[in-house]
């Protein structure tokens, strides 16, 4: 087919909101990359998924039908590289998610793929050019793949304005796959823990990291908050020692926020804490550092010890 | 059980970065190098394995010049039985796909019952190492694990996988596996000062292409990917910066929040 082949995912009966971002992204491509625009679905029902993902500009749908009822990486991995082999495209987009970190990168070595994930920005010069963060998200970093057939390319979810079903008519077409016995077998889902306080709900929040350094100072942060009218949250070092739990954790493994103001204090801003609040109204950064990604996403920031911040802080409220 | 434990040096930028070679490299003095963060869970969940079974063997191996002999000392120091580690100057800014391509040749002369590696690395940030090198070593993976409950000698793991938004999913995989570990699956340890002399003593062995059956040109072909220019982020899209004393940026928070939180 050449084109632009997206893998969908679902998960737990759902399609997943990075499906429409790579649908999105894959348009925005298409004119360049010359060729089709192909959705695969690939689930235990895939055709109860083929409505939502109707959207005008994609040129098929493939369905594949799974043996097993959830997501498993090496029948995913399996799928994705029949895929590559019977419809050739030039350009594969996966999201930059849990479930295909578990399989892209495998198909990408086993097929001798061009490749790139956690990819920000994709432009075309002759072939795609995938913008991603370098050195912690210091730099960025221009990729392209010269001498490659196909490029499989892994998007940041939430990177890309995604597309709209509109119930456009698309053709559907079945492809089937073998499938060896997978090695791994699904025995459970686990809900995520939840605590004594919903920060999704808060609209103004003081979130903390690696920071305050010690675990005898996240009490008096939580007093900081209180004193703001603020609710506490915080990054993902600060639960994996084991000081706050997680039902607090703001980030891609925790909670996505929106706050009107989120108050971020030695945070420096990984990519997966970016992820959960960058939608936040306001944010507000105080860091030592004053190369730490969180001021790319901040409003306002403020190279400052945080410790000295938050005591002159508390003197303006209460 | 023998566990084998994938790590890398990984390179922090000081405030004064340089980009060099037609902006396409940082300078090296401008690095400073650690071991990578979710190295130190995946090394403390190889060491907890091997201590629960009774016997066996931690083996470390990286892919990374003179500046990562450091990090495999301190993962020796931490308890690891043996380091390797591999070299070759044709490997200096090797891409992910061609690191798992090394660590796969290196990891198949060990015969583990399990390879543990990081989730991803902190200046990289691919994800992509783990699961491409099982995909080499033919190994069923799980990525981004979260708890492992192992029985020495047993044919399988059950193992947690952390997905999004905190929900986990538990799966039982058939060994030997390969998995990428999540930071906050254990408590890392902290090398004694004695066991820090005492690394020195340990084996540690240095290998080239060539001793694992590989070709340089086998190496750059299976690079995904080519670095055009590095840069540094738009500050156009940057934050407006408060300036002055703790008490004056504080002041203007404080201004910001209130006017924010009224509107």
């Amino acid at each position: 087919m050449s084109g632009i082949l997206v893998v969908a995912e679902t998960r737990r009966d759902e399609l997943r909101s990075v499906t429409l971002e790579l649908i999105g992204a894959a348009l925005e491509l298409k004119d360049a990359a010359g060729g089709p625009v192909a959705v695969a679905i690939v689930d235990a029902d895939p055709s109860a998924f083929t409505g939502a993902l109707a959207v005008a500009g994609v040129d098929e749908i493939l369905t594949v039908t799974t043996p097993t009822p959830t997501f498993e990486a090496h029948v995913a991995q399996q799928v994705l590289e029949a895929l590559v082999e019977a419809e050739q495209p030039d350009v594969v987009l996966l999201g930059h998610t849990i479930d295909s970190m578990g399989f892209g990168p495998a198909v990408a070595a086993r097929k001798g793929l061009g490749f790139a994930s956690d990819v920000t920005a994709v432009s075309w010069d002759a072939g795609p050019v995938a913008i991603r963060g370098a050195y912690g998200g210091k730099l960025v970093a221009e990729l392209d793949f010269p001498g490659r057939e196909r490029t499989l390319l892994m998007l940041r979810a939430g990177a890309f304005e995604p597309a709209e079903a509109d119930g456009a008519a698309v053709g559907v077409r079945a492809v089937d796959v073998a499938f060896d016995a997978a090695p791994t077998e699904h025995l459970d889902y686990r809900e995520a823990a939840t605590g004594d306080v919903d920060i999704t709900k808060a609209e103004f929040l003081v979130s903390i990291g690696r920071g305050i350094e010690d675990k005898d100072n996240v009490a008096q942060f939580e007093d900081l908050a209180d004193k703001l009218g603020a609710t506490l949250s915080v990054s993902r070092p600060l639960v994996d020692a084991g000081w706050v739990s997680n039902a607090r954790q703001v980030g891609q493994s925790g909670k996505t926020v929106q706050p009107k103001v989120y108050l971020a204090l030695g945070i420096s801003g990984a990519v997966q804490h970016l992820a959960g609040m960058q939608k936040a109204d306001t944010i507000i950064a105080v860091n030592t550092d004053p190369e730490a990604p969180i001021f790319s996403v901040a409003h306002y920031g403020a190279v400052a010890d945080l410790f000295d911040v938050a005591e002159a802080l508390e003197q303006h409220f209460g | 059980v023998k566990v084998v434990v994938a790590v890398k040096a990984v390179a922090a930028l000081d405030d004064e970065v340089e980009l060099v070679d037609d902006e396409t490299t940082v300078d090296p003095d401008g690095l400073e190098w650690d071991l990578n963060e979710w190295d130190a869970f995946s090394l403390e969940e190889a060491l907890t394995l091997r201590d629960a079974a009774g016997d066996g063997e931690v083996v470390v191996v990286t892919v990374g010049d003179e500046e990562s002999h450091d990090a495999l000392l301190a993962c020796l120091a931490k308890g690891a039985d043996r380091a390797v580690r591999i070299w070759d100057d044709a490997l200096a800014g090797a891409d992910p796909l061609a690191v798992a391509l090394v660590l796969a040749a290196a990891i198949e002369r060990e015969s583990p019952d399990l390879v543990l590696c990081g989730v991803q690395s902190s200046d990289g940030v691919n994800g992509t190492t783990g699961v491409a090198t099982a995909a080499h070593l033919g190994l069923p993976h799980v990525a981004v694990v979260k708890d492992i409950d192992y029985d020495a000698g047993a044919s399988q793991a059950t193992v947690e996988r952390e997905l999004e938004g905190g929900l986990v999913e538990v799966l039982r995989v058939h060994l030997p596996a390969l998995l990428t570990i999540q930071t906050g699956i254990n408590e890392p340890r902290y090398a004694t000062l004695r066991a820090i002399k005492q690394a020195r003593e340990k084996p540690l062995s240095e290998v080239g292409l060539a001793e694992l059956g590989l070709e340089v040109d086998a190496v750059a072909a299976a690079a995904g990917s080519h670095t055009r220019r590095l840069r540094h982020p738009d500050k156009g899209e940057g934050a407006e910066m408060l300036g002055g004393s703790p008490a004056e940026v504080a002041a203007r928070i404080a201004d910001i929040v209130k006017e924010r939180m009224s509107a």
